[in-house]
């Protein structure tokens, strides 16, 4: 098995947002800056990883026909761990991501990771297609949330670009620019793929 | 009927092995949480009250206020500021249920001759870029001197003393509401809230 090859396919290959379009919700709706997209990015690619070793540690000990509410009990320990953790060290980000901390139980990238390759994969490999699925879904959080809060609030992770002058696109921050602003990026990265073949 | 044991047994396991790790990051995070709880509602507290040299969340009195519509008590917490013995200001917590979506918390911080001293906003579901730039200092400046009587507690778009934000009315005029009930509260039970409870 080859590491790098894992790691890096969840960056572009088979990134969970822009390849796979899984786990939108959170995706659509922390987006509005950012700061949040990179916490919100963060605390799944946490999850994930840790998600990702339990299972994979667990595989032969889980029978197959109890394996989901296995990984689901594995998955809500860690997002509860995740959310406690948030709410103690960064109130900030605890508040601003609100209800969509607990929500990562159901996230679908992280149960589909688990049921489709750290259940079936040794630690190491498990460890590295979270660590990169994660990041990868990270790094996209981040690109739309900074795409959305550059042209909806003039700022990037806070600091102002254009000036005072400047007459924020709202709709951007508001949840139709998350649909619009993802539909560009996706355009965007197609027309890239069908270029290069 | 022994596969189902076995089932039943793992998943005993690992819901244990869940449990386990989950009690002990609770009990180490419980104390963190509590302070970081703490100090949000210490930093609205400086923020609404003039200056003070007490812990104001450790002067409060607690009343009740109404009853909601099961019937059942809402109580609220008055926090008192001092400098030395004398009384700077009270603040308190009042909540807008009429935003335009969700509730809006607002912390209100009244001088003791019952003007206001500032006002924050603590939570807020808001419109982003309209209706929650009632958050901005702009908006929550122009409540600062204003007394119950001798202002119009209404936004001007409804013929009061209070800018609206544009395009939110709705918004604004929540918040002016709620911090005018929080004042009239305040206004009748003066006595019982400089005096009352447990210094």
């Amino acid at each position: 098995m080859n590491l790098v090859r894992e790691f890096s396919k969840g960056f572009w290959r088979e990134n969970a947002v822009f390849k796979l379009l899984l786990g939108l919700c959170p995706t659509l709706a922390v987006t509005t800056s950012a700061e949040n997209g990179l916490g919100m990015g963060l605390a799944t690619t946490f999850v994930l990883l840790c998600s990702n070793v339990a299972v994979s540690a667990l595989r032969r000990l889980i029978p197959a026909k109890v394996r989901i509410p296995a990984y689901i009990v594995i998955i809500a320990s860690f997002v509860t761990v995740v959310q406690l953790c948030m709410e103690a060290y960064v109130y900030d980000l605890y508040k601003a991501l609100g209800i969509f901390i607990p929500l990562i139980v159901v996230n679908c990238i992280i149960l589909g990771r688990a049921e489709a390759f750290a259940g079936k994969s040794p630690v190491a490999p498990s460890l590295v297609d979270g660590l990169g699925m994660g990041l990868g879904f990270t790094l996209a959080l981040f690109v739309l949330g900074a795409v959305r809060e550059i042209l909806g609030a003039g700022s990037l992770l806070g600091v102002s670009l254009f000036g005072a002058g400047y007459v924020p696109f709202l709709l951007m921050i508001l949840p139709p620019g998350a649909f619009i602003s993802l539909g560009f990026l996706l355009a965007g990265m197609n027309a890239l793929e069908s270029r290069r073949r | 009927m022994k596969e189902i044991t076995r089932l039943a047994f793992v998943l005993t396991l690992i819901a244990v092995g869940a449990g386990l790790i989950l009690s002990l990051v609770e009990s180490a995070t419980r104390e963190p949480i509590a302070e970081q709880r703490r100090l949000q509602t210490l930093k609205a507290l400086k923020a609404v009250l003039p200056p003070l040299d007490n812990s104001p969340d450790a002067d409060t009195v607690t009343l009740v206020v109404g009853t909601d519509k099961k019937g059942r008590d809402i109580s609220r917490t008055f926090y008192r500021g001092r400098q030395g013995e004398a009384l700077t200001g009270v603040a308190f917590k009042v909540v807008a249920p009429d935003g335009y979506s969700g509730n809006i918390e607002i912390m209100v911080g009244v001088e003791p001759a019952g003007t206001v001293s500032g006002v924050e906003i603590l939570n807020n579901s808001e419109t982003p870029g309209l209706g929650n730039r009632i958050t901005e200092d702009a908006f929550k400046d122009q409540f600062k001197g204003k007394a119950l009587s001798g202002a119009d507690w209404r936004v001007k778009k409804d013929g009061g003393d209070f800018d609206q934000i544009t395009g939110a009315t709705i918004s604004p005029r929540a918040v002016v509401k709620a911090v005018a009930g929080g004042l009239k509260f305040f206004d009748e039970h003066y006595g019982e809230i400089v005096t009352g409870g447990a210094k």
